[in-house]
């Protein structure tokens, strides 16, 4: 673990593995159990990759995770969270999941309200949707059916399969904004494979956090891997991947060292993989560059959010009369549609409170725009965004009886800019690609894909991919 | 190598795979799938640990035997006594 970068030179592993996010320490955990010896390579500083956590001025801040999805009490059978920890030999309690205390998808003039118990969304849907409580029905029993994980899948609509029940185009929006805004890559529309993991991840499941935030998932990630034997390489980037007659053969790091392995599973991306390959064009696969990067802004208060009224966990918002999820072309934010989001929100129990209120603001943003802004414009525009999205979440969330400016202690903002910086993703495409590669195959016959790209959403979704890659490709083969 | 102890070192290896399982009424001759919800996936794991931790190769067509504890004991005992 203590030695430099530059001494893996010559190096040969059983299997390399790109990126520290969920997926790559999945992934490392599972070849390391099988005995293989086994790098995880990062290249950013910190791990976790789109889920990371930060700290400035002593206070600890999370990157990408409000709420960890799939959420099922201790003992649950068969779901993907209980998957999940038996592959990685990891007990539940570990996770120190504390659940919701419940959330909503906010429209104008219409809201539903959800919780990690299914039967409170249909009260909510039969009560303001008379008419669309029967649909509403069949498709969550479809969902529930549907083999959402079968790896040889043919993509389809997910707005063609909910039209089949739904009628209402309001509802329909209302079902899909939280689905999308929690993992969807494409624009409008998804693939009804994904929909249908995402829908039971977020209702049929639900939300939970660890009181430390996301910290304690990627250490018990980092823990786990290193008591296999595996070794962890920080700042450590691949430059490119050699090949020969269709195979990997070694890797060159950013700093100059070589090394070989047998197989290597990439959570890089689609894209940003095949373009590490030295048989590929600088452009290859433009294609298939992800449009969609998010902004969020974060508000440190000094009193608990329910102390201004507010109980959600979780708020997905629309103030359009349709719900648009696309690129945000004409300005660098998008700010009628995202997500609002209290960490402090979650039952941590009686005896542990956070010290300080958390408010967190999701919304859209254009990467190419943030990106082109010299220094000085950079931090004009994160001001000047950050309030237009704090008055946005003020009109949808219950009238304060405080101000919140004069309760406010510390503000920080990510944008498209950081989140390339974090993931490594073109245009800091927080969901990777539009189209996904279920099988994790390359054009190499060695080389596979895991992660966001691979296409099992969320962050039970990442970490589960990790896991069916390194199984398909690495232990399953022997 | 007893039968009793072979499947001993099944139950032990169940419980590394599935920390939060209780294995201490397992019952010998209800299959593992059923009582622990073990899938496919766990069982690749069992065959691995017994690979990594004591050298016995399960090939894959003999998986089923590892369906109950009786039937690991009697499938893996001459295994382990070979």
């Amino acid at each position: 673990m203590s030695s430099t970068p530059d001494t893996l030179d010559g190096k040969h592993f059983e299997v390399v593995i790109i990126g520290a996010g969920m997926a790559g320490l999945a992934a490392g955990i599972r070849v390391a159990l099988a005995g293989k010896n086994v790098v995880v390579l990062e290249r950013h500083n910190a791990p976790g990759g789109l889920n990371s956590f930060y700290s400035i001025e002593g206070r600890k801040y999370d990157v990408g995770l409000h709420a960890m999805t799939n959420y099922v009490p201790k003992g649950t059978k068969g779901t993907p969270l209980a998957k999940l920890l038996r592959q990685l030999r990891i007990p539940y309690d570990a996770l120190d999941l504390c659940p919701q205390f419940g959330s909503r998808i906010a429209f104008p003039g219409c809201e539903l309200k959800f919780s990690n118990e299914f039967a409170l969304l249909e009260a909510e849907v039969a009560q303001t949707f008379p008419s669309q409580i029967e649909g509403f029905c069949a498709l969550a029993e479809e969902v529930r059916a549907l083999d959402a994980f079968n790896l040889g899948a043919i993509p389809t609509s997910a707005r063609a399969a909910v039209q089949r029940h739904i009628s209402d185009p309001l509802l329909e929006d209302m079902i899909f904004c939280p689905v999308m805004y929690y993992g969807s890559a494409e624009e409008h529309d998804m693939d009804y494979g994904q929909f249908a993991i995402m829908f039971r991840s977020l209702f049929f499941e639900g939300f939970a956090r660890p009181f430390d935030g996301v910290r304690v998932i990627i250490r018990l990630l980092q823990k786990k891997f290193r008591e296999l034997g595996g070794i962890r390489k920080m700042k450590c980037g691949v430059h490119s991947i050699h090949n020969k007659g269709g195979r990997a053969t070694q890797l060159s790091l950013d700093n100059g060292a070589v090394i070989t392995a047998d197989k290597i599973i990439s959570t890089a991306g689609a894209v940003e993989t095949a373009r590490l390959c030295s048989d590929q064009a600088d452009d290859a696969s433009a294609d298939n560059i992800g449009q969609l990067s998010f902004t969020e802004t974060i508000t440190v208060l000094d009193k608990e959010p329910t102390d201004f009224g507010w109980d959600d966990t979780i708020i997905f918002f629309n103030t359009r009369e349709r719900f648009y999820y696309g690129r945000c072309a004409d300005d660098l934010v998008d700010p009628t549609s995202g997500v609002i989001c209290f960490p402090n929100n979650y039952d941590y129990g009686d005896e542990r409170k956070m010290d300080e209120g958390f408010l967190r603001i999701t919304a859209m943003a254009n990467h190419d725009k943030w990106c082109a802004l010299e220094e000085d414009d950079y931090l004009a525009q994160k001001e000047h965004w950050y309030n237009e999205l704090q008055k946005v979440a003020l009109s949808i969330l219950p009238m304060s009886k405080s101000n919140i400016e004069a309760h406010r202690l510390a503000k920080d903002m990510f944008t498209p800019r950081t989140v390339r910086k974090f993931t490594g993703h073109l245009n800091g495409a927080i969901y990777g690609a539009p189209n996904k590669i279920k099988d994790g195959r390359t054009h190499l016959d060695n080389l596979y894909l895991a992660g966001t790209d691979q296409g099992f959403l969320g962050i039970v979704g990442a970490m589960l991919s990790g896991i069916s890659m390194a199984n398909l490709h690495v232990l399953q083969e022997g | 190598m007893t039968e009793d102890q072979v499947k001993q070192i099944v139950i032990d290896i169940i419980n590394e795979i599935a920390p939060d399982e209780d294995t201490s009424d397992l019952k010998d001759d209800v299959s593992l799938r059923d009582q622990m919800d073990l899938d496919s996936m766990d069982f690749l794991d069992i065959v691995m640990e017994l690979r990594k931790q004591h050298g016995i190769e399960v090939p894959e067509e003999d998986y089923p035997q590892l369906a109950s504890l009786e039937s690991c004991g009697v499938y893996l005992t001459p295994k382990f006594n070979a």
